[in-house]
C-alpha cells in the first residue's frame, strides 16, 4: 500500500519514466528508421521532464529577487534543459538528414530491407 | 604572454570551436584543410604548457566568465586530464597531414571543407569533455564530439557509411542520454555540477540516498561506456569505424573512445570514489569480467574478419579491454597500466589504421585476400604496420608490452593469478590475427590489385612513420607514460574513501 | 687506449657489431660479392670481440653495461658471466663457418630474396648475443622474442605453402609459450624477488615457498619454448623447411641453443642450485627431461627424412642440457654447458653435411643416401665425426655425456643417469646407419655403383663443414679451458 501511496506521490517521475520507457522501446523495437528517431526524440524529452519537475517548489515564484518573496524556484534546471533541448533539436535533425540520405542510396527506410540490399550485392 | 597564459584552458577549447565555425564557411578543401592543420598544431603547445604547469604547480583552476565555482563553469585541468589533452592534441597533430591527400581521394570536393569543419568540431567536443570540471558542460561537449562523429562517419565513401552513421547516432543518443539521466540525478542530489563540488556533497547524502546514488552511478556507468564501446556495448564502433573516411577512421579510434574512457575514470576516482566507498558495490568486478569478455570474444571475431578496417576495429574493442581492466584493478599499477595504454593504444592504433587508410589510398582496398604481398610494394608503410602489429600484441621492445607489464603486475596485486594469464592469453589471439595479416602482406606473391601499389608521398608516410617509431619509442622510454600516468594515479587513488 | 677497449665497452660493441652489419648489407644489395664480404666482416669482428672479452671473464671480470632504465625494475641491461661467455664464444665461431657456408649452399641452389636472409642472419646474431649477455629476466626475454621474430623470415623463407605453414607455428609456438608462460613467470619473479638482475646464488631464494618454486620452474622451462622440452618442441622439426644454413643456425648456433642457455641461465641465476635442490622442486624436471630425452631419440630412430632425424636427435640432446640444468649441482651445470659447445658444433656439421648432400645431389632421405659417401667422401667423414662427437666417442667428444653423468650419479639422480647412458646407445642407432649406408652401400642396389664419380658440394660448403669437423676435435683437447671458465660460475 505504502509502494502505491509513494508511487501516487511521485507521480511526475513515473510520468517520466513511462515515457523514458516509451521512447526507449520504440528505437529498439521499430525497424522504421523515421520512428526510431520519434522514439528516440521521446527518450530525450523525458530527461527534460526529469530534471525541470524538481525545479519547481510549490509556492515558490520566479527567481526575480524582491523583498515581497522568500521562496523561489530553481531557475537551473530551465537552463541546462534549454541546452539539452538544442542538442535534442541538432540529433533529431541531423538524424533526420541521414534517413533522408539512406532512402536515396536504399530507396528504403526500412531497416531489415536495407540489409537485406546490403547483403544482395 | 602573460595575458594569453592564464586563458590557456578555454583557449584549448575556444580556438578550435572559432576554427570549426570559419571553416563552415570556406568552400575551397584545401583552405579548410591548411585552417584545420594551424588549429592542430597549436593545440599540443597548450595542451603541453598546461600539463607541464600541473606537473610543477598543481591542478588549474579556470573560471569560465569570471564566474566562481560551483556556481559557474569551472575547466580544471590536473595531470590527469592534462595527460588526456596532450594525447588528443597530439594525435591530431600528428596525424593531421595525412588528411589532404586522403580526404581528396576519398570525399568530393564539395564535401572537403566540412570534413575539417566537423573534425574540428568534434577535436571542440573531444577537448571539452577532458578540460571541463561540470558535468553537465561535459555532456554539452560529448554531443558536440559524437554529432560531428556522425557526420565524419557518414561522409564516409560507400554508402553502408550512412547506414552506420545513423546506428552510431541511435545508440550514441542513447547514451549521453542515459549519462544525462545520471547527471540529473545527481544534482537532485547535490544541487551541484561541479565535479569536484558534488563529490563533497554527496558524502552527506550516501546514507540516506544510496540507492538514488547506485542509480546515478550506473546510468553514468552505461552511458559512458556506450560511448566507449565497452563489451557488449561496442556494436556501433565496428561498422562505423569500417566504413567512415580512412582518416576520420584513425582520429576517432586514438581519441574518441580514450576520451569516453578518461570520462569513466573521472566519474569513478575523482566523484563517486571519493564520496562513498566504491567497494561495497560489485563495480571491479562487473568491470573486469566485461574487459576480459571484450579481450577474448572481440579479439576472436578480429581473427576471422576479411575487412582490415573492421579487424583492427574489433581489435579496438579488445584493447579498450585492457584500458577497463585497469581501471577495474583499480591498484596503483593496475591503473597505471590502464592509463598508460591508452596512450600506447591510441598511437598504434593510428599508426594501423593510417597505413591501412595509405594502402586504401595506393589500392583502393582494405580486403585482405586482396592486398596479397603489398609488403613487397609498400615495404615502408607494412614495416610500421608490423611494428604497431607487435605493439599490438604486446611484444618487448613496444609500448604494448609496458601497458602489459602494469596490468599484470596489478593483478598479481590483488592476487588474480589467473587474470595474469588471460592478459597473456589474449595477447596470444592478437598474435594470430596480426600474424595472418603479415604473412599474407609479406610472404605471399603479389596480386594484380596491388601490382602498382607504392610507399605513399611524404606527407602520408611520415606520419605512420612517427607513430610506428613512437609505438617502439614508448617500449624504452617511459617518463612521459608510465611517469606522468603513475603521478596521475597517485592522485586519484591518494583521494578514494 | 684502454678506455676504448674496456670489457664494459665490449659488450655493448658485440651486441651492435652484427646489428651494424645488419644495416650496412642491404646497401650491397646488387652486389652479391661486397655484400658476402660484409657479412664475413662483420662475423669475423664479432668472433675477435667475443674472443676478447674470453681472458678478463676467465680472470674474473664480470663486465657490465647498463644501457638504459625503462621503468622501474624494467632495464636494459647487459652483465658478462661464464655461461653466457661461452654461449656468445660458440654462437659467434659458428657464424663465421656458418656465412661461409651459407654463400655456398645459397648460391649452390639460387635462392631467391639473398640479401634479406642475409640480413635477417645478422640480427638474429644480434639477439643471440643480446641472450648472451643479458644482465637481467627483461633484457633476456626481449632478446628472446626479438630472436624470434627476426628468424621467422628465415624459416618462411622459401615462401611456399608449407614453409608458411611451418613459420607459423613456428612463430605462434614459441611467440605463444613465451608470452603465456614466460612472460607471466617474469612478472611473478618480480612481484616475488623485487628485482629481475641475475645474481650469482640466485635472487628467489627464501622469498616463496618450494611449490610455488616448483610452479615458476615450470613456466620457465616450457614458456622458454626454444629449449625444445617435449611437448612444446612442435615448431623444430617443423622448421625443418628453412634452406640449411638457416636450420643449422636453429640448431646450432642460436635459436634452441638460446633456449637451453636461458633455461640454464634461470636456474643458476633467478633461481640458484642450492634453492631450488633443497626445496626439491627440480625433482619432477629431471624426471620430464630424462623423458624428453628418451623420447625423443625413439622418434629420431623413425624418421627417415636426415633432417628430421637430426630435428629430433637435436631435441634429445638439447634435454640434456635441460637435464643438467634440473639435477641442479655444480658439476651438472658444468655438463650442461660443455653439451652447448659440443652439441652446437657437431649438430652444426650435421646439418652443413645434409645440406651439402641436397645441393650436391638433391637427396632429402636416408633411405636415399645409399652410397654417398663414395661420391662425397670429405663431407661422409664429417659427417662421421660429428655423429661420433654426439654419441660421445673420445677424442671427438664425450666430456660433456661424462661430466653430465657424473653429476647425476653425485646428486642420486639415477633416473637421469640411466637416461644419459640410454639415449647415448640409441644416438648410436640413429646416426651411425647413415654413414653406414653412405660408406657401404648394400650389394643388392645395383644402382650405388653407378654414379660412384665423387661430386661433392660447393667449394665454401665443403670448407665450413670441414671446419667444423675439426672443431669438435678441438673443443675435446680445449675442454680445460672451457671448464676453466663455467667453474667461475
Amino acid at each position: 500500500m505504502s509502494m502505491l501511496m509513494s508511487l501516487i506521490e511521485h507521480y511526475n517521475y513515473v510520468i517520466t519514466i513511462f515515457l523514458m520507457m516509451t521512447g526507449l522501446y520504440i528505437v529498439v523495437a521499430r525497424g522504421n528508421m523515421v520512428k526510431k528517431l520519434v522514439g528516440l526524440s521521446i527518450f530525450q524529452t523525458s530527461v527534460y521532464l526529469l530534471y525541470i519537475e524538481p525545479g519547481k517548489i510549490i509556492g515558490g515564484t520566479a527567481p526575480i529577487i524582491d523583498p515581497a518573496f522568500t521562496v523561489y524556484s530553481n531557475p537551473l534546471p530551465h537552463v541546462l534543459i534549454l541546452t539539452a533541448i538544442v542538442v535534442g533539436v541538432a540529433t533529431l535533425a541531423l538524424g533526420l538528414a541521414l534517413v533522408v540520405r539512406i532512402n536515396e542510396a536504399y530507396g528504403t527506410v526500412e531497416e531489415d530491407e536495407i540489409f537485406e540490399r546490403d547483403r544482395n550485392t | 604572454m602573460n595575458a594569453v597564459l592564464p586563458h590557456l584552458p578555454a583557449l584549448q577549447v575556444v580556438i578550435p570551436l572559432l576554427g570549426a565555425l570559419l571553416a563552415g564557411f570556406l568552400r575551397r578543401g584545401g583552405v579548410a584543410f591548411a585552417l584545420a592543420l594551424a588549429v592542430s598544431w597549436i593545440m599540443p603547445f597548450i595542451s603541453g604548457a598546461m600539463l607541464w604547469q600541473t606537473l610543477l604547480t598543481g591542478p588549474i583552476s579556470y573560471h569560465l566568465g569570471g564566474w566562481e565555482p560551483p556556481w559557474g563553469i569551472e575547466y580544471r585541468v590536473d595531470v590527469l586530464n592534462g595527460f588526456v589533452l596532450v594525447l588528443v592534441s597530439i594525435v591530431g597533430a600528428v596525424i593531421m597531414p595525412f588528411a589532404r591527400r586522403s580526404v581528396a581521394f576519398e570525399i568530393e570536393e564539395g564535401r572537403q571543407a566540412w570534413f575539417y569543419c566537423m573534425y574540428l568540431l568534434c577535436l571542440t567536443g573531444l577537448l571539452g569533455i577532458t578540460v571541463t570540471g561540470d558535468v553537465f558542460n561535459a555532456f554539452v561537449f560529448l554531443e558536440i564530439s559524437s554529432l560531428s562523429s556522425y557526420v565524419l562517419i557518414a561522409l564516409g565513401p560507400d554508402r553502408r557509411a550512412l547506414l552506420s552513421a545513423f546506428q552510431y547516432l541511435i545508440m550514441g543518443t542513447i547514451g549521453a542520454t542515459f549519462y544525462v539521466i545520471g547527471v540529473g540525478l545527481l544534482y537532485l542530489l547535490t544541487g551541484s555540477l561541479n565535479m569536484v563540488d558534488i563529490a563533497a556533497r554527496l558524502d552527506s547524502a550516501w546514507p540516506e540516498y544510496s540507492r538514488a546514488i547506485v542509480a546515478a552511478l550506473a546510468f553514468v556507468t552505461v552511458g559512458v561506456s556506450l560511448k566507449l564501446a565497452l563489451f557488449p556495448l561496442h556494436a556501433w564502433l565496428p561498422n562505423g569505424y569500417a566504413y567512415a573516411p580512412s582518416w576520420a577512421t584513425v582520429f576517432l579510434s586514438a581519441t574518441a573512445t580514450k576520451v569516453a574512457i578518461y570520462l569513466l575514470i573521472r566519474f569513478y576516482f575523482s566523484i563517486f570514489g571519493v564520496a562513498i566507498d566504491v567497494d561495497t558495490l560489485p563495480i571491479s568486478e562487473i568491470i573486469i569480467a566485461l574487459s576480459v569478455a571484450a579481450m577474448f570474444i572481440a579479439s576472436l571475431i578480429a581473427v576471422f574478419e576479411e575487412n582490415l578496417k573492421r579487424m583492427l576495429a574489433y581489435s579496438s574493442v579488445a584493447q579498450i579491454g585492457y584500458i577497463t581492466l585497469g581501471i577495474g584493478l583499480a591498484n596503483q599499477p593496475g591503473l597505471t597500466g590502464g592509463l598508460v595504454h591508452i596512450v600506447n593504444h591510441a598511437l598504434m592504433k593510428a599508426a594501423l589504421f593510417l597505413a591501412i587508410g595509405a594502402i586504401f589510398y595506393r589500392a583502393r582496398t582494405v580486403r585482405l585476400t586482396e592486398l596479397a604481398g603489398i609488403g613487397r610494394k609498400m615495404p615502408l608503410t607494412m614495416a610500421a604496420f608490423t611494428i604497431a602489429g607487435f605493439g599490438l600484441i604486446g611484444a618487448p621492445g613496444t609500448s604494448g608490452f609496458i601497458s602489459k607489464w602494469y596490468l599484470a603486475i596489478g593483478a598479481i596485486d590483488k592476487d588474480w593469478w589467473v587474470l595474469v594469464f588471460l592478459i597473456m592469453a589474449s595477447s596470444l589471439i592478437a598474435l594470430v590475427y596480426v600474424g595472418r595479416v603479415l604473412e599474407v602482406v609479406w610472404l605471399r606473391k603479389p596480386t594484380p590489385e596491388v601490382a602498382r601499389a607504392s610507399d605513399p608521398p611524404p606527407s602520408m608516410l611520415l606520419p605512420v612513420l612517427a607513430l610506428a617509431s613512437a609505438t617502439i619509442y614508448l617500449g624504452f622510454d617511459t617518463e612521459w607514460t608510465v611517469g606522468v600516468a603513475g603521478n596521475a594515479v597517485e592522485a586519484l587513488l591518494g583521494g578514494l574513501r | 687506449m684502454t678506455a676504448i677497449a674496456s670489457p664494459e665497452r665490449l659488450v655493448l660493441v658485440a651486441v651492435l657489431v652484427p646489428f651494424v652489419g645488419a644495416l650496412v648489407i642491404p646497401a650491397f644489395h646488387k652486389r652479391p660479392n661486397l655484400r658476402e664480404t660484409v657479412t664475413l666482416t662483420t662475423a669475423g669482428l664479432l668472433c675477435a670481440v667475443v674472443f676478447s672479452l674470453l681472458g678478463p671473464v676467465i680472470d674474473g671480470a664480470r663486465p657490465e653495461a647498463n644501457v638504459f632504465a625503462i621503468a622501474p625494475g624494467l632495464a636494459v641491461a647487459l652483465k658478462v658471466e661464464p655461461l653466457g661467455m661461452l654461449f656468445a664464444l660458440v654462437a659467434s665461431t659458428l657464424w663465421v663457418v656458418n656465412s661461409i657456408y651459407s654463400i655456398g649452399y645459397m648460391r649452390g641452389n639460387d635462392e631467391p630474396r639473398q640479401t634479406g636472409f642475409y640480413v635477417c642472419f645478422a640480427l638474429a646474431l644480434t639477439s643471440t648475443i643480446g641472450v648472451a649477455f643479458a644482465g637481467n629476466l627483461f633484457t633476456l626475454f626481449l632478446f628472446y622474442e626479438a630472436l624470434t621474430l627476426v628468424t621467422y623470415p628465415l624459416v618462411t623463407h622459401k615462401g611456399n605453402t608449407e614453409a608458411i605453414r611451418a613459420g607459423r607455428l613456428y612463430l605462434v609456438l614459441l611467440l605463444g609459450t613465451s608470452l603465456v608462460l614466460f612472460l607471466p613467470a617474469i612478472v611473478a619473479t618480480w612481484v616475488l624477488a623485487g628485482t629481475l638482475n641475475f645474481a650469482p646464488g640466485g635472487i628467489l631464494a627464501g622469498k616463496t615457498s618450494p611449490a610455488i618454486l616448483g610452479v615458476l620452474l615450470a613456466l620457465f622451462v616450457f614458456g622458454i619454448g626454444k629449449a625444445a622440452l617435449i611437448p612444446v618442441h612442435f615448431w623444430l622439426p617443423a622448421a625443418m623447411v628453412a634452406p640449411t644454413p638457416v636450420s643449422a643456425l636453429l640448431h646450432a648456433v642460436a635459436v634452441v641453443k638460446a633456449g637451453v642457455f636461458a633455461v640454464t641461465k634461470v636456474v643458476v641465476y633467478v633461481f640458484g642450485l642450492d634453492t631450488l635442490r633443497q626445496a626439491g622442486a627440480n625433482e619432477w624436471l629431471v624426471f620430464v627431461a630424462s623423458m624428453s630425452l628418451l623420447l625423443a631419440s625413439l622418434i629420431a630412430l623413425s624418421c627417415d627424412n636426415l633432417k628430421a632425424r637430426l630435428a629430433y636427435s637435436t631435441v634429445s640432446q638439447l634435454a640434456y642440457v635441460v637435464l643438467g640444468a634440473a639435477i641442479a649441482t655444480t658439476t651438472s651445470i658444468l655438463g650442461a654447458g660443455l653439451q652447448i659447445a659440443v652439441h652446437a658444433v657437431a649438430k652444426i656439421t650435421l646439418f652443413f653435411c645434409a645440406g651439402a648432400i641436397y645441393t650436391a645431389h638433391h637427396l632429402t632421405e636416408v633411405s636415399q643416401l645409399n652410397g654417398i659417401g663414395r661420391k662425397m667422401p670429405i663431407t661422409m667423414l664429417a659427417f662421421l665425426a660429428a655423429s661420433l662427437s654426439i654419441i660421445g666417442v673420445p677424442p671427438l667428444g664425450g666430456w660433456n655425456k661424462w661430466t653430465l653423468a657424473l653429476g647425476a650419479a653425485d646428486a642420486g639422480q639415477m633416473i637421469a643417469l640411466g637416461a644419459i647412458m640410454l639415449s647415448s646407445l640409441l644416438s648410436v642407432g640413429y646416426l651411425l646407419p647413415i654413414v653406414a649406408r653412405g660408406f657401404f652401400p648394400s650389394a643388392l642396389e645395383g644402382e650405388s655403383s653407378k654414379g660412384t664419380r665423387i661430386k661433392e658440394a660447393p667449394l665454401a660448403c665443403v670448407i665450413a663443414l670441414g671446419c667444423t669437423a675439426l672443431l669438435t676435435v678441438a673443443l675435446f683437447f680445449s675442454v680445460g679451458r672451457v671448464e676453466q671458465l663455467l667453474l667461475g660460475l
